[in-house]
């Protein structure tokens, strides 16, 4: 059964939370994960896998870097189920 | 001896079975108290481990570090971090030039639990499940990497392994970088955190645990005549030192001296201790000679005494070789038999009992010792604290290892 969109985002905003200690309330669809969440590469691939598992959906390593802000993520793993 | 190459103990921290920190691990081994408890049970059914119990940290590392934290560093990593913390503080957070600070934290096991949860991951999931930090979370030096991107330690930072030598040789190295000229302040010592029902089948299979599962809080006894192995532990111990002319420098408060280091191996057998002692006394004997200390002014030894069979006496008797009749009036303390033993992280915090030790003038107890071996041929400080001479004194911390390391390490009062 897919996810909604606002359940990635709820799902999504906790992992990024945890990973960078940051409220899961802050991670809103507009923040960039560079630039505003201040996510390395590490961070990053991290949050990918985990995203990965808990969607059961596949990001391509390639996909990664055109996932820019919090809002791409969701709706690429919107678009990666089923 | 005095001289500007004099290491000073300016700060301490800890995170062990008996407390979060050093007051409160201090305070509960004056009292006696054991860290022993048992644990979850599931590992006991799930696995037929032989041994249900350990000395757990009392408090949990996750309860004091943050969510992202507590994700990206091993256990053994946190515990470094936790007691890192405590210790720099404690020290007075020195202004120090980064290229002048080193750290040196050693594991004797490494980040067991993060190569045990990536196996597996792999195994139930796959390898695109396995998480990018495995690698540094795993790798040996992961703790004192993180005490030196915390710190900004520059100077060095280094991760020496010898087993349950590892605590009291990173001290080791830690003075002689300062007597080097390498460094000014130094922040070392040791970790460890593999209570994890691998581990423990492993230890259990070498035979070296203690299997008293009706009584853990009694199990750890060095030197009793029952005593029938090792309570394992988990913990860290990191001290901050410091050039004597860096601290006087800026007025801080010195707890004791690290006046003497000793090294040796035994190049004998790969798990036990060479029956004559002779690494240990030549470790004990350099350590002194390295002080300047004479055997007259040693007043307190914490030993390495595990509470096996074997170990104990050996050590004893090297004692009494190295000693002669000064170790008559040396208060010996066995204080694994509160904390169990934190394998890597032991000699750093048995490091920080002793100069606690020399500092209070306070010797902590031995506890568990029903009936004293008859074979012990020293003076053990037993179920109550024994209060040590006023004036200059000297105390031994000696420390070994799997694989034959011996390190002794000589404090001296400030």
């Amino acid at each position: 059964m897919a996810y909604s969109e606002q359940e990635i985002l709820a799902g999504l905003a906790e992992i990024v939370s945890e990973e960078t200690g940051l409220p899961a309330e802050t991670v809103l669809p507009e923040k960039s994960f560079t630039d505003d969440l201040d996510i390395d590469s590490l961070s990053m691939m991290t949050i990918v896998t985990l995203a990965e598992d808990k969607f059961s959906v596949t990001i391509p390593d390639d996909e990664v870097k055109n996932l820019t802000t919090v809002a791409d993520a969701v709706s690429f793993i919107a678009g990666a189920q089923s | 001896m005095t001289g500007t190459t004099d290491v000073v103990v300016t700060g301490l921290g800890a995170t062990s079975p008996l407390g979060g920190d050093v007051r409160s691990t201090w305070t509960a081994a004056l009292a006696g108290a054991s860290g022993a408890r048992p644990f979850d049970p599931e590992w006991v059914e799930r696995y037929g481990l032989p041994v249900t119990f350990a000395a757990t940290l009392a408090v949990p590392a996750a309860e004091v570090l943050t969510v992202p934290e507590v994700k990206r560093m091993d256990p053994s990593a946190q515990y470094a971090i936790v007691a890192a913390r405590e210790a720099w503080a404690d020290a007075g957070a020195p202004e120090v030039d980064p290229e002048r600070l080193g750290a040196v934290v050693s594991s004797g096991i490494g980040g067991i639990q993060t190569t045990l949860d990536g196996w597996d991951t792999l195994r139930e999931k796959g390898a695109r499940r396995m998480l990018p930090m495995t690698v540094p979370m795993l790798m040996p030096n992961s703790p004192v990497a993180y005490v030196s991107l915390e710190l900004h330690a520059r100077a060095g930072a280094h991760a020496l392994v010898s087993a349950c030598a590892s605590g009291s040789e990173a001290i080791g190295y830690a003075v002689d970088m300062i007597r080097a000229g390498r460094a000014d302040v130094v922040v070392a010592g040791g970790t460890e955190a593999c209570i994890h029902p691998m581990p423990i089948g492993a230890f259990a299979a070498s035979r070296t645990l203690s299997l008293r599962n009706d009584d853990p809080a009694g199990a750890s006894r060095p030197y009793d005549v029952d005593r029938d192995g090792f309570v394992l532990g988990e913990g860290a111990g990191i001290v901050v030192l410091e050039s004597a002319a860096h601290a006087a420098a800026r007025g801080a408060r010195v707890y004791a001296r690290i006046a003497g280091v000793g090294l040796s191996a035994d190049g004998y057998h790969i798990t036990s201790p060479e029956p004559s002692g002779d690494g240990q006394i030549r470790a004990m004997r350099a350590a002194l000679a390295d002080s300047g200390v004479a055997a007259r002014d040693v007043v307190h030894l914490n030993a390495h005494a595990t509470s096996t069979v074997v170990g104990d006496l050996i050590e004893a008797r090297s004692v009494r070789a190295v000693l002669g009749d000064d170790a008559d009036r040396v208060a010996l303390s066995a204080t694994k038999s509160m904390t169990g033993h934190l394998l890597g992280g032991a000699g750093a915090l048995e490091t920080i009992l002793t100069v606690l030790a020399v500092q209070e003038r306070m010797a902590p107890p031995t506890i568990n010792v029903a009936n004293p071996d008859p074979e012990l041929v020293l003076d053990l400080v037993r179920d109550t604290p024994r209060q040590l001479p006023a004036g200059d004194v000297a105390a031994i911390n000696n420390s070994f290892g799997f694989g034959g390391h011996n390190v002794a390490l000589v404090v001296t009062s400030a």
